[in-house]
């Protein structure tokens, strides 16, 4: 079971060393982890993607409160939410697969955000499934770099993590 | 205006502000400010052990016995390091510590510099928390913050690791200790939720063969009393964790001893046909359960525990309640005796008829398998070590403070000596660390001078921290080594006889041991040793007798070599499952 949760962690040197630390320890798994300050400087936001079945997910959720520096734990996909995640991909185009390529980008609503005589970077924003659609309609056009942020996520509606 | 003073004296004053005593440590290059700052005061008295991980099990013995947080000081590096057992140790089993260690300067971290390691991280895993001192003014609000979380919650080892500039002694900054401490990150649980103790309640009345499930948490909740009072009004049968022992008294007819792997016949089928189980800050170890599909297929399961994440870790809980395990009994306690006062007389007859049911049938299984408590000496047969400890238990009237360290010897003193109190039975249950006992009962007889503080041990154990024979001497700690020697290591000769066909790999040494009686006196401590049953309780009646009061008095005990524990459970199984003897083992046949 995929899940995606949201930990609200004191900005402080050596926290996010604790909680990958965590999983690596109790044999939790990581799929992706994204990281970055809030608004309030003093707390990081952390997403982190995880499988496990039901007894695991909740032992990383209490494992991770027990950690003195973590503030607030939520489990986003307990109700509705919204997950989102930037990929930029370099793809080969010239000849007849450069117009394959941007239209493939254009169905995706992705941009396309560098270009040179032969490649072009697409940037594409969306849930995980939807970049790896995009990854999968491009077929056999040929890729040469991946960059995935990760998932970030949210809450729908009145659910709010904040302190 | 508030005084000025360097980090080194900043660390030491903070440290008396806490109430602290006693330091166990070893000096080395990356402390030496905090050292010297030692040396310029009198209040907390520096212990020096002789290898670091000796300091942190002193500290934990001490924190163990007496409740209070027990306090390390190492160097950087290979200091640092020697201190891990200890502090995972102590993490395994919750106990309060705070390891304060000298980091190389700020400027040289992450240089390779000399005796150099990133404490920190190396800790990691094994701490509760952590800090890196990042300047000099900061040190009085760590120190506050280490203690504060070492102590409350589920306790735990807490790291301060000290960069050697923050304690320069030519570099001042305010000090004052802080009287209180807020963390928005840290709230530890209290009161229990009123409805899930109602709940509770409510269970534990209409349980028709119901059971308390004692673990260290009860100890480190100071909660033994209550507990006392609940077990009491209900005529529950108690059993006692190998952290718990004297958590309820051993000597108590409630009382079912030890469950687990080697706990005896009756608190495992009791834990195995019961239908409710009440565990009070237990955690469902794997050395209790056996296997946990098997286990207690038809009990309901009350959990009380201050750790959130230990409910439902192994074992699916039907009523979890998260709290201090004294504060929650308390009211659990408290609505029991309402509760049994509206009782209609009826209702409570036949309430008092199902635990007589019960009752009739544990004792049953009592008289079958128990452990027999009345063992003869016999002068024609090699010692049973089970009758060591049965002879140490009644010179010492079975008031002493034991500690043990990790084997045969410490099932056998676990099952074998009746702990009627808490915080007398000191060992390493959940690390498993040979090498503790002894300088734990250092830490406790530091804490405890005038009392009787016995080391049970086995010569493996005993050999692996026996450098501190030496601090004994130096500080006059006379504590009692009751060493069981069977000239090997038991517990995995044990494992090598039922599972590898008797095939003793590594487990021996017995033309290699030194005369530890030559040994602990060359350390300057009198020793003894006994070969024969006849000599046993003399020879430890002399020991604990006033003629020794002030000396450490090392008896060694040639035990027979082929003794087993039992009971023992049968791997996979549930646990009911146990090998009661050599005559009913299988795999020895």
């Amino acid at each position: 079971m995929r899940r995606i949760i949201a930990v609200l962690l004191e900005n402080e040197a050596g926290a996010l060393s604790r909680v990958v630390g965590l999983f690596a320890q109790r044999n939790y798994n990581i799929e992706s982890l994204t990281v970055a300050p809030t608004e309030d400087q003093t707390l990081s936001r952390l997403t982190i993607t995880t499988r496990g079945d039901a007894r695991t997910v909740e032992q990383i959720t209490k494992q991770l409160h027990k950690l003195v520096e973590v503030v607030k734990v939520m489990d986003l996909c307990e109700g509705a939410h919204i997950e989102r995640e930037l990929m930029l991909v370099k793809v080969k185009a010239c000849d007849a697969t450069r117009q394959e390529v941007k239209r493939t980008a254009d169905i995706f609503r992705g941009q396309i955000v560098d270009v040179t005589e032969d490649k072009y970077t697409v940037q594409l924003v969306g849930p995980s499934e939807k970049l790896d659609a995009f990854i999968k309609a491009l077929g056999n056009m040929t890729i040469l770099e991946v960059v995935r942020s990760g998932v970030s996520g949210v809450g729908r509606g009145d659910r709010v993590l904040s302190v | 205006m508030a005084e000025m003073l360097s980090g080194g004296d900043m660390l030491i004053r903070a440290l008396q502000d806490e109430g602290v005593e006693y330091i166990f440590g070893y000096p080395g290059g990356a402390a030496l400010h905090i050292y010297d700052a030692i040396f310029r005061q009198q209040k907390v008295e520096h212990i020096l052990v002789r290898h670091e991980q000796a300091a942190t099990h002193m500290a934990d013995g001490f924190a163990r016995a007496t409740g209070r947080t027990g306090v390390v000081l190492v160097t950087s590096g290979p200091g640092a390091t020697n201190a891990i057992t200890g502090i995972a140790t102590a993490y395994m089993d919750s106990i309060p510590m705070v390891i304060i260690s000298g980091q190389v300067e700020s400027d040289l971290i992450g240089t390779d510099a000399f005796q150099e390691t990133d404490m920190v991280g190396v800790s990691r895993p094994v701490v509760k928390h952590s800090f890196m001192v990042k300047k000099t003014a900061d040190i009085p609000a760590v120190i506050k913050k280490a203690f504060h979380i070492a102590s409350t919650g589920r306790p735990g080892p807490v790291v301060v690791d000290v960069p050697k500039n923050t304690t320069d002694p030519t570099v001042f900054a305010e000090y004052v200790y802080p009287t209180s401490v807020k963390m928005r990150s840290y709230n530890p649980a209290q009161r229990g939720n009123g409805r899930q103790i109602r709940k509770a309640v409510d269970a534990l009345l209409n349980a028709q063969r119901p059971v308390i499930y004692a673990g260290g948490g009860v100890i480190q909740a100071n909660a033994s009393e209550i507990l006392r009072k609940l077990v009491r009004s209900l005529r529950c049968p108690v059993t006692n964790t190998l952290m718990a022992l004297g958590a309820y008294p051993a000597t108590d007819e409630l009382c079912l001893g030890m469950l687990g792997m080697h706990g005896t016949y009756e608190a495992n089928m009791v834990m195995h046909e019961t239908d409710l189980i009440l565990a009070v800050g237990a955690r469902f170890d794997d050395r209790v359960t056996n296997n946990p599909k098997k286990f207690a297929q038809d009990a309901q399961i009350i959990h009380i525990d201050v750790d959130p994440a230990s409910i439902s870790k192994i074992i699916d809980v039907d009523i979890p309640i998260v709290g201090n395990a004294k504060l929650v009994l308390e009211d659990m306690s408290r609505a029991i005796d309402s509760a049994l006062l509206e009782l209609s007389e009826e209702v409570r007859a036949s309430q008092v008829e199902r635990m007589n049911k019960w009752w009739l049938q544990i004792n049953q299984w009592r008289g079958e398998h128990g452990l027999n408590h009345a063992l003869q000496a016999d002068a024609a047969k090699s010692i049973l070590p089970q009758l060591a400890i049965q002879t140490l238990y009644k010179v010492t009237n079975g008031e002493a403070y034991v500690t043990s360290d990790v084997g045969q010897h410490q099932m056998f003193a676990a099952q074998y000596y009746h702990f009627d109190e808490p915080r007398r039975w000191i060992n390493s249950g959940g690390l498993g660390t040979m090498g503790f006992g002894l300088p734990a009962a250092m830490g406790v007889q530091m804490a405890f001078p005038e009392k009787h503080v016995a080391c049970v041990t086995g010569e493996g154990s005993f050999m692996m921290n026996m450098q501190e024979l030496s601090t004994c001497l130096q500080y006059g700690l006379p504590i009692k080594i009751i060493n069981l020697n069977n000239q090997a290591l038991g517990m995995i000769k044990q494992w090598q006889d039922m599972q590898y066909g008797g095939r003793h790999s590594q487990s021996s040494y017995s033309d290699s041991l030194p005369d530890f009686k030559t040994l602990v006196e060359a350390f300057g401590h009198v020793g003894f040793k006994v070969t024969s049953a006849q000599d046993l309780e003399p020879t430890m009646q002399r020991a604990f007798s006033p003629e020794f009061k002030n000396k450490l008095v090392f008896v060694d005990v040639w035990v027979d070599p082929n003794e087993h524990v039992y009971p023992m459970a049968i791997k996979g199984g549930s646990m009911r499952d146990m090998i009661l003897s050599r005559s009913t083992s299988a795999e020895e046949s």
